[in-house]
């Protein structure tokens, strides 16, 4: 295996029955040597924040309606403004654009610009979209999937790490990795 | 709640995409009459365009009717979604879960629906363009920000697209599911495009519940938001029986009260219609009836206080809207029809556990609150019009027409077929929402009892 082969990285999916397994496979990995950025666990239906000794995911996802709600307020005064010096009406030296009658539009304008910006930070945050890396449909129906990407020299250990932990099956982008006799039903 | 849902996560999946992937023959029947039903509306709407408001029963000095009155009713349906999903979810009620989706879909395709009736009721549709773009400057004609049809449009665009996005986020667990799923090579590259790879990792579960949350916080506001600019499209003006600063609370709770109400009629019929039993179960019901009377009986004290704050300035245009609402047929009838179906059988009933937990009577007291909600708008909008004013020579009544009722039966065939396509192509209810419900509940013993413990998500 040339050098540049050897430093590759790939993706190996561990499936388990119960959260436990997974759990252990987690541990397994750690004690292998792969770092929490490496590890990922794949499920069907949300599980509690460190069900499986995963590490805290960090995010930013509360700056984002902030930014958005100062944009859209931004854009709604825009308007507003652009409306004042556009429109010729003739008011006697009166406002156009009086404050009371916009304060609806500029409310409404913040809030989309917040909501907006919070479903762009939701997307960015669960780094979405993405072509989905090894996945398994038996995921949906309540196996636990535990994804660990690893340089190919150390992909040995890793697939020893998810079988040791009574994996259901082990499986990389070519396929299952389980002997056919070791990997269950 | 006594009654957990129980089925193990294979069934759940079976089950809660089985109308997706089923084509049962009433489906085919029943959208097959709804677009009968829809092609009529389109029909009316062309004659409309052809030949003008004369299609309604439209009488100096009466030019708000049906379409109006529709506007309202519907756009107090679609608050239904947001005050079940968001407060529900912020409050974290554990029996939520089924609920959401159903009462957030309603919401979209009611509000689309409301959208349609300022247009058909300016008769010229194209016309409406220029009260919201500025595209003819040349002819000097422009919006004016200060109206209320800019206030509206603004609010209404802001709540259905945050609504949208609201439920495309929660749909995408769902939609991976129907990925892993469907067998049909189409429809998996279909929902693998709209899923946008989700996978369900824990940093995705994550962010989905604090999106969650985050996007119910941001929605409420709009949510109260809309139905005030709508309130203020009476209040604004000078119309007896209009001007009224309780308007915006009041226009608020009502369309809680019918919007809530709505989705219980939707989540019984889901029940049957979807083969739903193992998800929607009495205690769904019972609690959504005990919040719906606390939210009637506020609207109710809304209604008062519009009541008695028209009578108590003793201005005489006021106090003679109020007079002919209350006093003088047809409006006599109206009144003690929307007071009976709208409050007293409905809460009457509600008191009651057993009513409580009876799907057949929850749909019919339901369906009632929905009747006496839509007569109360009929009453706000009408009577303060039907007057006499000092430079008004002309006078008639208005009486709709039959093709104002054929635009609203087309309008109501339009949401129930919105969201009956909406749940063939996609899962109706959340999946894995519910089954983290099922993960999350376990059962701790108190004394002598077993109960249901539940650890919060998030």
């Amino acid at each position: 295996m040339s050098a540049s082969n050897s430093d590759r990285k790939r993706e190996l999916l561990g499936l388990y029955n119960e959260p436990d397994d997974a759990a252990d496979a987690v541990s397994r990995l750690r004690g292998a040597g792969f770092g929490g950025n490496d590890i990922e666990i794949i499920s069907a239906t949300p599980y509690p924040e460190g069900a499986f000794g995963e590490q805290h995911a960090k995010h930013r996802l509360f700056a984002f309606p902030f930014a958005g709600a100062a944009c859209g307020l931004a854009v709604a005064i825009a308007w507003h403004i652009g409306a004042q010096i556009a429109l010729p009406i003739v008011t006697g030296g009166k406002p156009v654009v009086a404050v009371p009658a916009i304060i609806q539009v500029l409310y409404e304008g913040t809030m989309l610009g917040a909501v907006l910006f919070t479903v762009l930070g939701v997307l960015f945050e669960s780094r979405l979209p993405d072509g989905v890396g090894v996945y398994d449909d038996r995921i949906a129906d309540g196996l636990i999937g535990v994804s660990v990407i690893a340089r190919e020299r150390r992909i040995p250990d890793a697939q020893i790490a998810l079988e040791e932990a009574n994996a259901v099956d082990v499986l990389s982008k070519d396929g299952s990795l389980m002997r056919p006799a070791a990997a269950s039903p | 709640m006594q009654e957990p849902v129980t089925v193990d996560r294979e069934t759940a999946n079976r089950e809660l995409l089985d109308f997706v992937f089923s084509w049962p023959k009433w489906f085919f029947a029943t959208t097959g009459l709804l677009g009968a039903v829809i092609t009529l509306g389109l029909i009316i709407f062309l004659l409309l365009m052809i030949f003008g408001l004369q299609l309604f029963g439209y009488a100096h000095p009466v030019y708000w009717g049906f379409p109006v009155v529709n506007f309202v009713f519907w756009i107090g349906v679609s608050h239904a979604g947001i005050m079940v999903s968001a407060i529900l979810r912020l409050a974290q009620a554990e029996w939520r879960r089924p609920v959401t989706r159903a009462a957030e879909v309603l919401t979209i395709f009611s509000l689309m629906t409301a959208m349609t009736f300022p247009i058909i009721h300016s008769g010229r549709p194209w016309r409406t363009l220029y009260w919201e773009f500025p595209y003819d400057w040349m002819r000097g004609i422009w919006p004016n920000p200060r109206s209320p049809l800019v206030w509206d449009p603004a609010a209404i665009f802001t709540y259905l697209t945050s609504t949208v996005m609201f439920v495309y986020i929660a749909l995408l667990p769902d939609l991976a599911l129907a990925r892993d799923r469907v067998k049909n090579p189409i429809g998996k590259a279909v929902y693998g495009v709209l899923s946008l790879g989700f996978r369900g990792t824990t940093r995705q579960w994550r962010i989905q519940a604090i999106a969650g949350i985050l996007l119910s916080a941001l929605i409420l506001p709009i949510f109260v938001s809309v139905h005030s600019i709508v309130s203020w499209d009476f209040a604004v003006t000078i119309i007896p029986g209009w001007h009224n600063t309780v308007f915006a609370p009041y226009f608020v709770i009502g369309a809680v009260h019918s919007g809530v109400s709505a989705v219980v009629t939707v989540m019984i019929v889901m029940r049957y219609a979807f083969g739903l039993k193992n998800f929607i179960t009495k205690d769904h019901i019972d609690s959504l009836a005990r919040l719906l009377i606390i939210v009637a009986t506020v609207w109710l004290f809304f209604f008062m206080l519009d009541f008695m704050f028209g009578l108590y300035g003793t201005e005489p245009a006021e106090v003679d809207t109020w007079q002919r609402r209350l006093m003088e047929p047809p409006w006599t009838a109206i009144a003690i029809i929307f007071i009976i179906t709208g409050y007293i059988i409905p809460v009457g009933a509600w008191l009651f556990r057993s009513v409580r937990r009876n799907f057949f009577l929850m749909f019919v007291t339901t369906v009632l609150v929905n009747i006496g909600m839509w007569l109360e708008r009929y009453m706000i909008v009408i009577p303060g019009l039907e007057r006499k004013s000092n430079l008004t020579f002309q006078y008639g009544d208005y009486l709709p027409s039959a093709a104002e009722f054929g635009i609203i039966a087309a309008q109501l065939a339009l949401v129930i077929a919105g969201f009956l396509v909406f749940s063939k192509l996609l899962p109706i209810m959340p999946a894995a929402d519910i089954k983290e419900g099922q993960i999350l509940r376990d059962e701790i013993k108190v004394g002598r009892a077993r109960v249901p413990a539940t650890m919060r998500e998030a």
